[in-house]
């Protein structure tokens, strides 16, 4: 039996550059910068003060009546999700449960979901009001806590933080009750999650999935520590829009973002059967590991990295001069762009000088767990649509960075595209999107 | 080519011991993990006792210490049980140059992980640093300057949930596929049967697979405690876990590591190693109900149980035991019973289904591996791990939960069963593999 192919027939994002994934197709065509000054708490005495913020939504208006209640148990993570699930559905013509009318596409057993989260962080405020009350002689008296201050956490405080509840939600919405799985891979969390995604419907166990995530990252914890960890850029609080530069000699770390975004996958068949619009093929995917006693970087070598992008190669059966596009990691942590474009090297050797490398992160700041998703949502444009858009602030290539960035808007058949990712941890993957051919 | 997935090694840490070993001869002897919490002064909580991992010290475990002595305790456990695991099933670790034959490209992980706890002090002396009494919110520059002098870097980022893996990859030079999940308390579970299907497919010839958590800080208890989801039995912290039982009150809460070397049978043939048992089937599925409950049907569960039962190309005959989550919470063991009567009909009164967390706590995401592994000794055991405090049985509960003491059976295949927080359920099944066995 082969295997069975899949396809992508929707997408669903809600990132800095705006509430909807044609917001953030146009944006990214557009060279446009989503990062700024951190909007949702003062920021003021932290070393790096920017983000990248989604614009201001209204939860309600994407959950069904039936649902709005339980919108007081969604942190702003879950919320992204929703928002973002609930755009891919509509856009792959798919109705679920959440639609007023019409008969479901989908059995809901046959529907399945894998998502990425983040290290979620509760909302500060609340636990501080909490705290505040179990403090003796100006310090946290855990005692104090145990017998009343936890009082004062609504009861069911945990479930808004589970990183599971992101696709549980999404779940209960849209009636998914095929396999369910919450990926918590840090900055490869995504990519992950869509691979697996595809997986579940190529092994048979479903005959479309959602694959995506999110991570609500501009929160000051969250934020901070970024900044601990020496990640975030301390030079640009001044000019947010030149701050993040990846693969640029003038590169000083990241700035951290939120985003989320959902992919519906579809057994080939099955879309066809229904007349669907197919954006792209899935062709293949891996993951594996940078092992670097450093957590923080990738091995300098790229070794890791390398050998990931040679298995989703391998995986998509494509050689490497059949990319057409890669969208890399980019974070603008030099030592970690410089790793990166190192490996890809090593995997492309001179057919570098010829693939087009776009780097985006300069326009949605680094999403965490929903980057990986954010990067396959392009690469699914660039493949349908045969365009790639400028690699915003890669300007001056850093040295040992032999890479060919976009600099403006390229039109050109787009057949591969390569979306590479890693993580702090050391965890690496990629994923490989084919344009759809019948 | 779908390939057949052999178990080749395992290894746990948890409040029974530091080996399957001493895990399996503390269910067979009757112990409790749990006792009073010494990990945090939890003496006016509404818990005041806990199933902590006792007396373990990764350091006499491995040579490269260094490399893993920020780890958070998951991480630790997770470290401690890959170990023994790798040992077992002759997998070198700590070298650069291993000489055990299997390429490093094909080897991966997949962990159900759990985040490490916040670092409790500066963590706190930041929130109330930071606080402002007359606004009622943080003063965040205020806040900043407290939690940029007192948090670590490396503290935080060993927080990360992806952070296990990440230790247990530099532990053993995995280079193939890895993923990390977290499905809340189906989390080891869902890993398992994962990375068995990658196997099976043929995406990787080795995965080490298990999980790793400790919820036992005072913010884990204090999130449980407030769901109510936790026994408060105080006054008898080695009897507050009993499952199935009329007064159960709720879950004990333990932590560990457990992980299992799973790989094609042609490499394990290829490598000459011991087969401990096959992974024949997974089933995993989405309740789609509510996040506060599960199904009132057990719909979710159902679901996940039909699909491993068929994946494994089973009838409900043929499962000789249950693994169940059995968690003591009043919804959990009463779901799980009707889901088990929904899927197995009259057969339900002929399968045996117990709860080794009567005994070793409720180890989070790592519990569903370290449950696997207790089925993979009851195979070669031929024996069944008891629901222990089992002395006042639930009237509306009445299937045989193996009450009270270990009972000699005939198990050929072993069925655990993993619910999550949320509605996310997983179900792993297994069988004694016969060496000349051609499935």
């Amino acid at each position: 039996m082969s295997r069975r192919r899949v396809v992508i027939t929707g997408l669903g994002v809600v990132s800095p550059l705006g509430l909807t994934v044609g917001e953030f197709w146009q944006g990214l065509l557009e060279g446009r910068c989503g990062i700024g000054v951190i909007g949702a708490f003062d920021a003021s005495a932290f070393p790096c003060r920017l983000a990248g913020e989604v614009p201001e939504y209204k939860i309600r208006d994407y959950v069904p009546k039936s649902y709005r209640k339980a919108t007081k148990l969604m942190s702003r993570d879950i919320e992204l999700s929703v928002i973002a699930a609930d755009e891919a559905f509509k856009n792959a013509g798919v109705t679920t449960k959440a639609s007023d009318s019409g008969s479901l596409t989908f059995d809901p057993t046959r529907l399945a979901i894998s998502f990425g989260a983040g290290l979620i962080s509760c909302d500060l405020n609340e636990l501080a009001a909490c705290a505040a009350t179990s403090v003796t002689d100006g310090k946290f008296d855990l005692r104090k806590w145990g017998a009343e201050g936890m009082e004062n956490l609504t009861p069911l405080w945990l479930l808004k933080y589970l990183p599971n509840m992101l696709p549980c939600h999404v779940g209960i919405i849209h009636d998914i009750q095929g396999p369910s799985n919450t990926i918590t891979c840090g900055e490869v969390s995504s990519h992950i999650a869509i691979a697996e995604a595809a997986e579940m419907i190529q092994r048979g166990d479903a005959d479309a999935a959602v694959g995506g995530g999110a991570e609500a990252k501009v929160n000051p914890i969250v934020m901070l520590r970024q900044c601990l960890l020496g990640r975030s850029t301390t030079q640009s609080n001044e000019t947010p829009k030149a701050a993040c530069r990846p693969f640029d000699a003038a590169a000083a770390g990241a700035v951290f973002g939120e985003a989320g975004g959902a992919i519906v996958l579809e057994e080939l068949t099955s879309a066809q059967r229904r007349n669907a619009p197919i954006l792209a093929e899935f062709a293949g995917a891996a993951s594996g590991n940078s092992l670097n006693a450093d957590l923080r970087h990738l091995e300098p070598d790229g070794t890791g990295l390398a050998m990931t992008i040679e298995a989703a190669l391998a995986e998509a059966n494509i050689t490497p001069e059949e990319i057409d596009l890669i969208i890399p990691t980019g974070t603008a942590i030099l030592q970690d762009d410089r790793a990166e474009a190192t490996a890809l090297e090593r995997v492309f050797g001179n057919a570098l000088d010829t693939i087009d490398v776009w780097a985006v992160k300069g326009m949605t700041s680094h999403t965490g767990a929903a980057a990986g998703v954010l990067e396959t949502a392009a690469a699914i444009y660039a493949a349908a649509e045969d365009k790639i858009g400028p690699s915003r602030n890669a300007e001056r290539s850093a040295e040992g960075c032999r890479l060919k960035l976009t600099q403006n808007v390229v039109e050109k058949p787009v057949r591969n595209v390569l979306c590479c990712g890693y993580s702090f941890g050391g965890q690496t993957a990629a994923i490989i999107i084919k344009k759809f051919e019948a | 080519m779908k390939h057949r997935v052999v178990i080749t090694g395992m290894g746990v840490v948890c409040p029974l011991g530091h080996s399957a070993d001493q895990l399996w001869n503390g269910l067979m002897s009757g112990q409790s993990g749990a006792d009073y919490t010494t990990l945090f002064d939890a003496s006016t909580f509404p818990t005041q006792f806990d199933a902590e991992v006792k007396g373990f010290d990764l350091s006499r475990c491995v040579q490269r210490y260094d490399l893993h002595k920020d780890g958070n305790r998951g991480t630790q456990f997770a470290l401690g049980a890959c170990v023994q695991a790798c040992r077992q099933a002759g997998i070198d670790i700590e070298t650069d140059a291993p000489t055990d034959g299997i390429n490093r490209q094909r080897m991966g992980i997949y962990l159900g992980a759990g985040e490490g706890p916040v670092n409790f002090e500066p963590f706190f002396e930041a929130l109330i640093g930071g606080w402002d009494e007359q606004a009622r919110q943080v003063n965040w520059p205020r806040w900043t300057q407290v939690a940029l002098s007192g948090l670590s870097a490396q503290n935080e980022l060993e927080q990360e949930p992806n952070m296990p893996a990440a230790h247990l990859a530099l532990l053993t030079g995995a280079r193939g596929v890895t993923r990390s999940c977290l499905t809340a308390c189906a989390a080891s579970t869902q890993a398992v049967g994962e990375a068995a299907m990658l196997i099976r497919h043929g995406k990787a010839e080795i995965m080490i697979a298990g999980g790793a958590h400790s919820m036992i800080h005072p913010l884990g208890v204090t999130g449980f405690n407030r769901l109510t989801a936790l026994s408060t039995r105080n006054d008898s912290p080695q009897t507050a876990s009993r499952p199935f039982s009329a007064t159960r009150d709720g879950f004990v809460i333990g932590e560990g590591g457990a992980v299992v070397i799973l790989e094609t049978l042609e490499s394990a043939r290829k490598r000459g190693a011991t087969i401990l048992a096959e992974v024949i089937g997974f089933g995993s599925s989405n309740d789609a109900f509510r996040v506060t409950d599960m199904h009132d049907q057990a719909r979710g569960a159902c679901q996940a149980l039909r699909a491993a039962i068929k994946d494994a190309d089973l009838t409900i005959e043929d499962i000789d035991y249950i693994s169940t989550h059995g968690t003591s919470t009043v919804e959990n063991d009463a779901v799980e019973t009707l889901a088990i009567k929904t899927v197995f009909g009259q057969q339900a009164y002929n399968v045996p289904c117990s709860s080794p967390k009567s005994q070793m706590g409720h180890l989070i995401a790592a519990t569903g591996c370290a449950e696997l592994i207790t089925c993979v000794k009851a195979i070669h055991e031929q024996t069944l791990p008891p629901t222990m405090n089992l002395n006042d049985p639930d009237p509306k509960l009445d299937l045989d939960y193996v009450p009270n003491a270990p009972r000699k059976a005939a198990v050929e295949i072993a069925l655990n069963e993993s619910f999550g927080f949320g509605g996310q359920n997983n179900v792993v099944i297994i069988k004694r593999y016969h060496e000349d066995s051609e499935g």
